[in-house]
């Protein structure tokens, strides 16, 4: 126990603020995803088939290829990327980007293929008539989206973000090979000076599961709030 | 675009596929025993049995592959006991450490899978078997299974495909599976993009043959 005593002595300090990094990489990532999502979500839903296409490109080359393979390429390309970027506007320094964007962004543009999927599949299973009353009405096309189909998809999609949410929250573990420190890359240091790995990995596992069951809790508030009438 | 590159490290790692592939073919084999054992296990009237089954798979499916496979390949190393054991010819290997975490944690999506499955079927099939004079043992392998396994096609497709991507975290206890060997040609030659692309092209390929596999399966099962 004294080895997550808080303070010089233990690693609980550690432990706990590398969980807050993975709260707020989970978030930021999924925030950026749900850019992603809003972008390629009606590119998808597009009457015309090249903008299909460069949706359908976005969700399955990300869906279909590993995580790690993703943060990868962000990690060792993603300075290179700017840096040429740069150069265009003249400036010719060497730019790094800190560990938690290039995380974040990496993992929010795999949760934004999948919560794309999720978006997608929610406004298809909408009853068409919503929309045709909606436009016999003479709503707005911005009044239609944000007080008519909106809430609707809501209600639809919350069931699977919060599989998403699962999803991105597992994926951050990944982060860990940038080193940003977060709860894995805290427990491979801590693992790796107290020659004590199996204690903290299992504790990271734990830090995980709690994680992911308080989530879970927080989610199904949700869902009732936007269930409500059915 | 650096072309030459490219098409040389095409064969290095399409060599590594092939260590991708056992892994894959390896974890979804014992996985599928697994999953079977506690899909089993979670339809047992037992509230204890059904309590470790549902145990089992809300800790694998709740935590990050990438702690199962460091808890495992560093962690039960140091338990001194293991070590004398015979057990630790299979666990000192990263090979075989990396295929026990995976097949752990396939193991907890397939029971989960198998067991809506099971829950799906419904009762009056069960029914005419029992009223035809059936044993119990009979109904299950010969009417039960054969339906879950047909049920539980398209969301096994999904997982076989998410277990192929599992398979990169490999990379992170030394092995040189695909993603391995990628990220080794990029940190020696600083061209992500290039590598990105042969090696993803090659992922995104065995995503389409599974894919198409599963359809294929799905249509010469079905029951109409």
């Amino acid at each position: 126990m004294e080895l997550l005593a808080f303070g010089k002595t233990g690693w609980g300090d550690e432990l706990f603020y590398a969980t807050l990094m993975t709260i707020a990489v989970s978030v930021t990532a999924m925030l950026i995803g749900f850019i992603f999502a809003l972008i390629f979500t009606p590119l998808k839903l597009s009457k015309f088939k090249s903008l299909n296409l460069i949706g359908n490109f976005y969700t399955t080359v990300i869906r279909g290829v590993p995580e790690l393979l993703v943060i990868y390429l962000f990690f060792f390309g993603g300075s290179g990327a700017i840096m040429y970027v740069a150069s265009i506007f003249g400036y010719f320094e060497y730019i790094e980007i800190n560990a938690f964007i290039t995380g974040s962004m990496a993992i929010g543009i795999i949760s934004g293929a999948y919560s794309t999927e999720v978006f997608r599949g929610a406004i298809q299973s909408i009853d068409k008539g919503q929309f045709e009353a909606a436009k016999v009405l003479g709503i707005s096309k911005f009044a239609q989206f944000y007080k008519i189909i909106l809430p609707q998809m809501l209600r639809l999609a919350i069931p699977n973000l919060s599989n998403v949410w699962q999803i991105t929250l597992k994926d951050t573990s990944l982060i860990s090979v940038t080193g940003l420190v977060e709860i894995m890359r805290q427990s491979y240091i801590a693992a790796g000076s107290t020659r004590d790995p199996l204690f903290f990995y299992s504790f990271a596992a734990v830090l995980y599961l709690l994680l992911t069951y308080l989530s879970m809790k927080l989610i199904n508030k949700l869902e009732a709030k936007y269930s409500r009438g059915y | 675009m650096d072309f030459d590159l490219m098409i040389t490290s095409f064969p290095k790692l399409l060599s590594a596929t092939v260590v991708t592939l056992k892994l894959l073919s390896a974890s979804l084999f014992f996985g599928l025993f697994i999953g079977l054992f506690f899909a089993i296990l979670r339809m047992n009237k037992n509230i204890l049995v059904n309590k470790f089954a549902y145990g089992y798979s809300y800790v694998f499916r709740g935590t990050p592959l990438l702690v199962q496979i460091f808890i495992i390949y560093f962690g039960l190393g140091q338990i001194e006991y293991l070590r004398s054991t015979i057990l630790w010819v299979i666990l000192k290997e990263p090979y075989w450490c990396a295929i026990i975490a995976f097949t752990l944690n396939t193991g907890a999506y397939t029971s989960e899978i198998l067991r809506s499955a099971f829950q799906t079927i419904k009762p009056g099939i069960i029914e005419a078997g029992k009223s035809l004079g059936i044993s119990n043992k009979i109904i299950f392998y010969k009417i039960q299974i054969p339906i879950a396994i047909r049920q539980s096609l398209p969301a096994y497709g999904n997982e076989i495909i998410l277990m192929m991507k599992g398979t990169s975290l490999a990379s992170t206890v030394t092995l040189m599976d695909l993603t391995g060997v990628a990220k080794y040609i990029i940190s020696t030659t600083f061209k992500p993009i290039e590598i990105f692309i042969v090696a993803g092209g090659i992922y995104l390929f065995m995503t389409f043959l599974i894919h198409n596999l599963i359809k294929f399966l799905e249509k010469k099962y079905s029951f109409q």
